[in-house]
């Protein structure tokens, strides 16, 4: 293998990367807080990617307007959905609450393949995201950069609304404990419906890069990266923010890498990203950036 | 727990009415009792109506190929609604892309809706699965679009309108070869499509036989359906500095290959088969799908069939949009089946299904269709490939 | 008194239930007989589903690779050796499996023990973590087993996927099977295991205190339900006669969860009746999905309903029905007789009965 390509394949693992992080920190964001898998969260992606090409394509708006609107109105979904099924089932076993998001999932996928039928449709590149650039021999089309810069912007708001405002510290509070938490004075359930809108935005914003990466959108296409992205997440360590991150990246450029390095293997690749999440459940539950914690009695 | 002592009443109320509904033979089942009674009474008394049952994944993973169809089946019944004279009613029911819901959807069509003969399905392995059913209960049944070898082996009564994957690997095989001098081609399966894989082997196997040198396949490698990053594939494949690729899959992978093998620096072609065929191909790729190459059923300009033209034009008019091979298919299969009655001049499935085997130069829109003794339709490939935006044709291959 | 009392209603309700199935099998049409089936092999899966969720409180999302490992087991087992010549015609099937053919009955439990065996071998480890680790661990197990099986093409066909398979099931071994499972488990469930399975779900820490050996009581219902589902899937096999990896994607895990979070927890009641209610929902709601009239009204066709109906109403179920249709009830005559004499009170009539769901009787399979 040429160096040169090599850089093909990792600026490839990484522009792959970016998306399965910014994906995986709204899952993790939700679970640090609620310790629920957010299993609807991949079919929110897929709502975010809809709401901005319908804005486009419909609504005539120019990008810069139809994308930063359907981060918002995602988000506001992410409320609702919150707020209708999750929020009354917070005083019951957490298995609940899982089962719950199933059903929302599920509930997502068919009311997309009515509404928007099943057929897939072509997502619009913004211009300035389609002309391939040549960096050291290896060919980047110009929206990698800004996909991966858009998850880094993401990601440093995001730790600085968690770290140095009053909400985070509310939210990083409501993750320790949230009866104490509550007992404190924070108003619990505002804390967790923000984060919840956060986590949708960002989902959102994935779902967007994502179909900026892969222009085709079709109802079913959260399903795949929502379960990359958690593999992501878990990798990282389910909960933590910035191991979020180096698991989606780790896991985009591992894929990637595996099919450059064996390319026989190939059609097993959904099988080693799981065979991954599997070997480190197993030898290290919480990650590489999770703490243990104590089971609590 | 006032609502529980209702709740579960209630509920066994619903399920007893529900099984009530169910089981109850719908009035076009009342009127024609069993399929093999119809046929007596076709001969004697005509019927009220006939019913013509399409069984395709209106939901699930292959919902948009069963969409496709349902645009051809639809246009060709609002243009044929008849039969003998009589009204035929549509029975359309989806097989969710179930394997065991697609059996049971073909036993519906058949045992409550009184089907005297089926259209359907997308996809192969959906097929399988309606064609034990039907026959075990003798009804013919016209598949669409479904290519694998498997799907009418051993069955007398299942049939198709489309070629077979064995034949469209030939196809492409060749015309890579003769006509644009590929030496060394990489090969990129879905592995996951048994359409696919079986598109990949026959293209690999005819293109050996006719370079003699099993060395012209550079590479070969799989990616799995809803797969749409094959940049680590494409980078492996383009390494080894193929002339061509073959990549042998549905539309809307096919489109983001093409797209990120041309942000790789691909500039060969990128050759494959009739799933490629759909607006979305273009839709979704844009530029990157310009100079494609694939094998399909027919083209308005190829002049295949004089009723190519017509259908193009009515099925413009009617969804504003070209139709994709799938549509074309469903259009098909439907008028074969239609014909078919036609020539029994009869109801009776028994005869609907001879006659189905006996098809002779029909003039279909995807070409004219003759039957061969599996059941499986024989025609002219048509090879396109896409200009400015356009579908154009290239040239035609017969079997 | 009491219980000889019910174990004669049980064995007459048996062989009432045995009797219907042989006018069924004998009377009814096959699209009735599939959907009969179907509600079995369903309540096979819910049931098993809750073995191991319900009772042991352990959330597994492994079912469609379980039910995977069995059928393709039973299905390479009944061909017959001219059927996988056919079927495998890219590349030849491994020289081991082209020549066997065994009756149903060894097939299908090999592939109940495979199943076992490989959810012994999955369970050993993945038990060990806790609550929706569990559940991801097991789900990617599921996936790994389905690329496997798309990958390994010689032993599979991969996609291409196998057909021709005997058609053994019918309702005698679908319900038949069913009605052991439920057997087994209700006597599993009842016994001294059963308690410790419970005790684990309802604080795993503490049942360790009292002296319960957790992975092992783990394990044991877990491999039991994989034996369970394997053999379900044996039975999906040879029900549809061809299957390929597609029929076992995590969807079909999905739709246990759904009907066994309908049907309740810890309630074979519930499962069973929630298994045949789904079955028959689905294919009672297709008229939904095809254009009707209502009044002057034509309301078009939607593709697509159904499952909408069904997960809008499979919320609804966990949102303001939390524990199931049944919760933790079982059908017992005790609760049978209560009932009905309660609403023979409020009649103040005598001899009127109402339908009462029961594993036994099946009396909603009754058209």
């Amino acid at each position: 293998m040429t160096l040169s390509l090599f850089f093909q394949h990792l600026a490839n693992g990484i522009s792959l990367g970016s998306l399965y992080a910014l994906i995986a920190i709204g899952y993790t964001m939700v679970y640090g807080i609620l310790r629920l898998i957010n299993f609807a969260h991949g079919d929110i992606v897929m709502l975010g990617s809809y709401i901005a090409f319908y804005g486009v394509v419909m609504f005539f708006l120019p990008w810069w307007v139809s994308f930063p609107l359907a981060i918002l109105l995602t988000g506001v979904v992410g409320i609702i959905i919150e707020r209708t099924a999750y929020k009354p089932l917070r005083e019951v076993p957490r298995i609940n609450l899982f089962t719950s998001a199933v059903a929302v999932s599920f509930l997502l996928e068919n009311l997309g393949l009515v509404i928007f039928g099943a057929r897939p449709k072509g997502f619009h590149r913004p211009p300035v995201m389609d002309t391939v650039l040549y960096i050291g021999g290896a060919a980047v089309v110009s929206y990698t950069p800004i996909i991966i810069l858009t998850a880094l912007v993401l990601f440093g708001g995001l730790m600085f609304v968690v770290h140095r405002t009053k909400v985070g510290m509310a939210m990083r509070a409501l993750s320790k404990d949230i009866e104490t938490t509550g007992l404190m004075g924070v108003n619990t359930d505002q804390v967790i419906t923000f984060s919840f809108a956060l986590g949708s935005a960002l989902a959102a914003a994935g779902g967007i890069l994502w179909a900026i990466k892969f222009p085709q959108i079709q109802p079913l296409m959260g399903v795949m990266p929502g379960l990359k992205a958690f593999i992501a997440a878990v990798l990282g360590g389910i909960g933590d923010i910035t191991g979020a991150l180096i698991g989606g990246f780790l896991l985009g450029i591992a894929e990637i890498m595996l099919v450059a390095f064996m390319p026989n293997l190939a059609g097993y690749r959904d099988a080693f990203a799981y065979s991954i999440l599997i070997l480190l459940l197993l030898f290290r539950p919480t990650g590489i950036m999770g703490e243990m914690e104590p089971e609590k009695v | 727990m006032p609502t529980k002592k209702l709740f579960v009443p209630l509920l066994v109320i619903g399920l007893i009415a529900s099984l009530v509904t169910a089981c109850q033979p719908t009035p076009a089942a009342k009127e024609t009792p069993a399929p093999a009674e119809t046929a007596a009474a076709g001969e004697e008394t005509t019927p009220e109506e006939v019913v013509i049952g399409v069984y395709e994944p209106l939901t699930g993973a292959f919902a948009a190929g069963g969409e496709f169809t349902m645009q051809g089946v639809n246009l060709a019944y609002k243009q044929k609604p008849k039969v003998l004279g009589v009204p035929i009613k549509l029975v359309v029911v989806d097989n969710r892309s179930d394997k065991a819901e697609a059996a049971t959807a073909m036993a519906r069509l058949i045992n409550q809706e009184g089907a005297i003969a089926v259209v359907g399905s997308y996809g192969s392995s959906l097929s399988m699965a309606g064609g034990e059913v039907a026959e075990k209960a003798g009804i013919p049944v016209m598949g669409c679009s479904p290519t694998n070898p498997l799907v009418t082996q051993g069955k007398d009564y299942y049939f198709r309108a489309c070629f077979i994957d064995p034949f469209q690997g030939r196809v492409m095989a060749k015309y890579a070869v003769e006509e644009l001098g590929v030496k060394k081609v990489a090969i990129i399966q879905d592995v996951a499509q048994d359409y696919s894989v079986g598109l990949a082997a026959f293209f690999r196997k005819a293109f050996i036989e006719l370079t003699g040198d099993a060395s012209g396949i550079v590479s070969f490698t799989s990616y799995q359906t809803g797969d749409q990053d094959f940049t680590a594939q494409l980078g492996a494949t383009l390494a080894a500095k193929p002339d061509a690729i073959f990549a042998p899959g549905y539309f809307a992978e096919a489109a983001l290959l093409a797209k990120q093998a041309r942000e790789l620096g691909f500039k060969g072609p990128i050759l494959g088969g009739d799933a490629y065929e759909a607006p979305e191909l273009i839709e979704i790729g844009g530029d990157a799908v310009e100079g494609i190459i694939f094998s399909t059923h027919y083209h308005p300009d190829a002049e295949l069939s004089p009723a190519s033209k017509p259908f193009v034009e009515a099925f413009e008019a009617e969804y504003g949009e070209r139709p994709s091979a799938f549509a074309a298919l469903g259009y098909d299969a439907y008028m074969l089946t239609i014909d078919a009655i036609e020539r029994a001049n009869s109801f009776d499935p028994a005869a609907i299904r001879d006659a189905m085997a006996a098809t002779k130069n029909f003039p279909g829109v995807t070409g004219t269709i003759s039957m061969d003794e599996n059941g499986d339709a024989v025609k002219t490939a048509v090879i396109l490939t896409v200009e400015n935006g356009k579908f154009k044709y290239l040239t035609t291959v017969s079997p | 008194m009491k219980i000889t009392r019910n174990r004669i209603l049980t064995l007459i309700t048996l062989v009432v239930f045995a009797g219907f199935l042989a006018y069924s099998q004998a009377t009814f049409n096959p699209y009735i007989l599939r959907i009969m089936n179907l509600c079995a092999i369903f309540t096979i899966f819910a049931v098993t589903f809750n073995l191991v969720y319900g009772y042991t409180g352990q959330f597994s999302l492994g079912h469609a690779g379980f039910a995977a490992v069995g059928a393709y087991t039973a299905a390479l087992l009944t061909m017959t050796p001219v059927q996988k010549e056919l079927n495998f015609f890219l590349e030849p099937i491994v020289p081991v499996l082209a020549n066997v053919q065994w009756p149903f009955l060894p097939a299908m439990l090999l592939g109940g023990v495979l199943a076992a065996v490989v959810g012994f071998l999955i369970g050993w480890p993945a038990l060990r973590l806790r609550g929706d680790y569990l559940a991801i661990a097991t789900l990617g197990f599921g996936e790994i087993i389905r690329v496997l099986f798309v990958n390994m093409q010689r032993v599979t066909n991969g996609s291409l996927g196998l057909k021709g398979i005997p058609e053994y099931t019918n309702v005698y071994w679908s319900w038949g099977l069913a009605l052991v499972t439920i057997f087994v488990t209700k006597r599993l469930v009842d016994s001294s295991y059963g308690r410790a399975l419970k005790a684990i779900r309802d604080d795993e820490v503490a049942a360790e205190a009292l002296g319960v050996k957790l992975s092992y009581h783990k394990i044991l219902a877990f491999t039991l339900s994989s034996f369970f589902v394997g053999i379900a899937g044996a039975l999906l096999a040879n029900l549809i006669s061809t299957i390929d990896p597609k029929v076992f994607l995590f969807f079909l895990t999905y739709q246990v969860v759904g009907i066994t979070v309908m049907g309740g927890m810890s309630s074979l009641t519930g499962s069973t009746v929630s298994a045949c209610l789904y079955t028959v929902f689905l294919e009672a709601l297709r008229p939904v999905e095809s254009p009707f009239s209502i009044g002057p009204l034509r309301v078009p066709g939607v593709p697509g309903m159904r499952m909408v109906i069904f997960s809008a109403l499979l919320l609804l179920v966990i949102l303001f029905y939390r524990r199931g249709l049944f919760g933790q009830a079982e059908f017992s005559w005790d609760w049978f007789f209560e009932k009905t004499s309660a609403l023979r009170a409020r009649l103040g009539r005598t001899g009127k009965t109402a339908p009462a769901p029961s594993i036994e009787s099946e009396e909603e399979e009754r058209p």
